[in-house]
């Protein structure tokens, strides 16, 4: 409820802030199906996030389209395509295996939106205009637009992917996905087709990354190789860990603090890389259950009183 | 044929390197099961501690001598680097999920990319003057850094060494021991602990020594470990994560098609190096040379 009065709240500022922060998450709750629900690891979805915000850069670029709800569409069919492609490599494997693939394949998209620069406008990348949002047309001022319209486009986009999330690990295709992650060889014993089963994960969670992908390109105004580095796939996973993979919220908290933690450090000193890297080692040493692990852990605890 | 000769020649100068950084990168991985993401970073400190010391040798009037002498710096550090790491980042991990280990040394590559700029600024290092002291020599007509030459010879040199040194100590009996079966190993009085931190040192320091021989060819620049990172996964995908050899084939399959990438299809080169890495994943998922 606070998210919907928010912009009336506090400044166009920090709603920018939040609105890369639900991006962020929707990319992280469609990885961690991967990882908290399947049990892989995965290494390469700035894939499918840089599939989701290149695909918005062409439409634009190329077929003049200005509708978000187009865009939309466009990223779910590209990164639907693109996942099914690199899930039907990937998926034969596990553990490093399943990370090394996922990394190689996205480098093989860096590399090329990279060299292929009359396509793709190479480092320079392309630029992406504000959107019309349900037809009607952008207003003049950007931020005005981007601080109100768009932010509550992309809560009920948000709101909508947590929901569809939520049915979905909580659907029977979601508990067989877990009876993978904790016992591969029971769970096909009873009769669960394990790589089926991955391939359909991993198609969902590249679709989830490829939605906000599209989202952020027109926040961004412009889509450029970095989105498509596999040191951007490592934040993702870094927000996973941080808010706490074996939680449902857990990605979103830990999107929406990672994208607060980064866009501080970044402000504050050119070594935010030191930071961050600081603090994920600490998490991983002294908080491996992330925000959420922890504050159910100390819930946990204040209820049973010893 | 000079072209030629020279285009084999460059073949194996990139091999040499690349070998060197996923050598160490395999072998830690084969005997601790830990992939190194901050492998790349130890090889820009190697590049960067090398090109540092050479700098400063040279305002202090060092002659050509001391400066070939002063190479393996970077190597040094870099294996000291690593013995640190192992001790004190890595060790609380052998008992958890590989996911953590992968997160930790993800940190580790953050970190040491920016202490790296932390330490020597955001300006390239270079230390072409040992490179330009050694002068050129003529291959069929065509003149020839040899300093390369160097670069080639240290890169067989290491890979010889390293055999011998796995196939024909007791240290590499044990270090084999363990990565086959680290519990009978150390069943059997292998002191693992031991193994893992020698393991670890010696694969980071020839990461930092492949930084160190290659930075008075190229300068030392941010973002060259992440970069170099990434190709040394090619050749470990390629080769067999884990394996020796299969780092020394891989490390020559993707000199050979770097090399003839950079003169036949200059914009798919890396594309090219990432589809033959898929291709044999799909064909031999452990590698030309992997073990399952």
């Amino acid at each position: 409820m606070l998210l919907v009065v928010a912009p009336f709240v506090i400044d166009p500022f920090q709603i920018l802030t939040l609105t890369y922060g639900l991006i962020a998450a929707i990319g992280a709750l469609g990885f961690n199906l991967l990882l908290g629900y399947t049990g892989l690891l995965s290494f390469g979805h700035s894939a499918f996030f840089g599939a989701g915000a290149y695909t918005v850069a062409f439409l634009v670029k190329y077929l003049k389209v200005a509708s978000m709800e187009l865009f939309l569409a466009g990223s779910v069919l590209v990164s639907a395509i693109l996942s099914l492609l690199f899930g039907y490599v990937c998926v034969r494997y596990t553990r490093i295996f399943f990370g090394i693939l996922t990394l190689a394949l996205s480098q093989v998209l860096w590399s090329l939106a990279f060299k292929l620069f009359w396509v793709t406008g190479g480092t320079d990348g392309l630029r992406v205009p504000t959107p019309t949002i349900l037809g009607a047309a952008a207003i003049d001022d950007k931020m005005e637009f981007l601080a109100h319209r768009y932010y509550y486009y992309v809560l009920a986009a948000f709101a909508i992917c947590v929901l569809l999330m939520w049915v979905i690990v909580h659907s029977p295709f979601g508990k067989a996905l877990q009876a993978i992650r904790d016992n591969e060889t029971r769970a096909e014993f009873i009769g669960i087709r394990i790589r089926r089963y991955r391939l359909i994960a991993f198609v969902i969670s590249g679709i989830f990354t490829g939605v906000a992908g599209a989202l952020w390109a027109p926040l961004n105004g412009l889509v450029s190789p970095e989105v498509l580095v596999w040191t951007f796939s490592g934040e993702i996973v870094f927000m996973t860990v941080l808010g706490g993979f074996r939680t449902f919220v857990g990605p979103i908290v830990g999107a929406v603090a990672f994208t607060y933690l980064k866009t501080y450090a970044v402000g504050f000193t050119v070594y935010w890389q030191l930071l961050l890297g600081t603090v994920l080692v600490v998490l991983v040493l002294a908080l491996p259950t992330g925000i959420m692990g922890t504050v159910n852990l100390v819930a946990g605890k204040m209820k049973t009183p010893s | 044929m000079g072209v030629y000769v020279i285009h084999i020649l460059n073949a194996l100068l990139y091999s040499s390197v690349l070998f060197l950084i996923a050598g160490g990168l395999s072998l830690i991985y084969g005997v601790m099961r830990i992939l190194n993401l901050a492998h790349g970073n130890l090889y820009a400190l190697g590049a960067f501690v090398t090109a540092w010391a050479i700098g400063t040798a040279l305002e202090a009037g060092a002659p050509t001598a001391v400066l070939l002498l002063l190479l393996p710096a970077g190597a040094v550090a870099a294996g000291a680097a690593g013995g640190v790491i192992e001790r004190t980042l890595l060790r609380p991990f052998y008992k958890r999920p590989e996911e953590y280990q992968l997160l930790m040394t993800f940190g580790l590559l953050m970190i040491l990319e920016d202490l790296i700029r932390l330490i020597w600024g955001p300006n390239p290092l270079s230390a072409t003057t040992v490179y330009a002291t050694l002068g050129s020599i003529s291959i069929g007509g065509d003149r020839y850094p040899a300093y390369n030459l160097v670069i080639i010879a240290v890169g067989i040199l290491a890979a010889l060494f390293l055999w011998a040194f796995i196939y024909r100590t007791r240290f590499g009996v044990f270090l084999r021991a363990t990565s086959q079966d680290k519990r009978m190993a150390s069943a059997l009085g292998v002191n693992v602990d031991r193994i893992y931190i020698q393991a670890f040192t010696l694969g980071c320091f020839m990461a930092g020594l492949g930084g160190a021989i290659v930075v008075p060819s190229q300068s030392a620049v941010l973002g060259m470990g992440v970069d170099a990172l990434v190709l040394a996964f090619i050749v470990v995908v390629i080769g067999g994560l884990g394996s020796l050899e299969g780092a020394l084939a891989g490390a020559l399959i993707v000199g050979v098609v770097r090399e003839a990438g950079i003169t036949f299809f200059p914009e798919a080169e890396l594309a090219v190096l990432y589809l033959i890495a898929a291709l044999v994943l799909l064909a031999r998922p452990a590698g030309l040379f992997g073990r399952a």
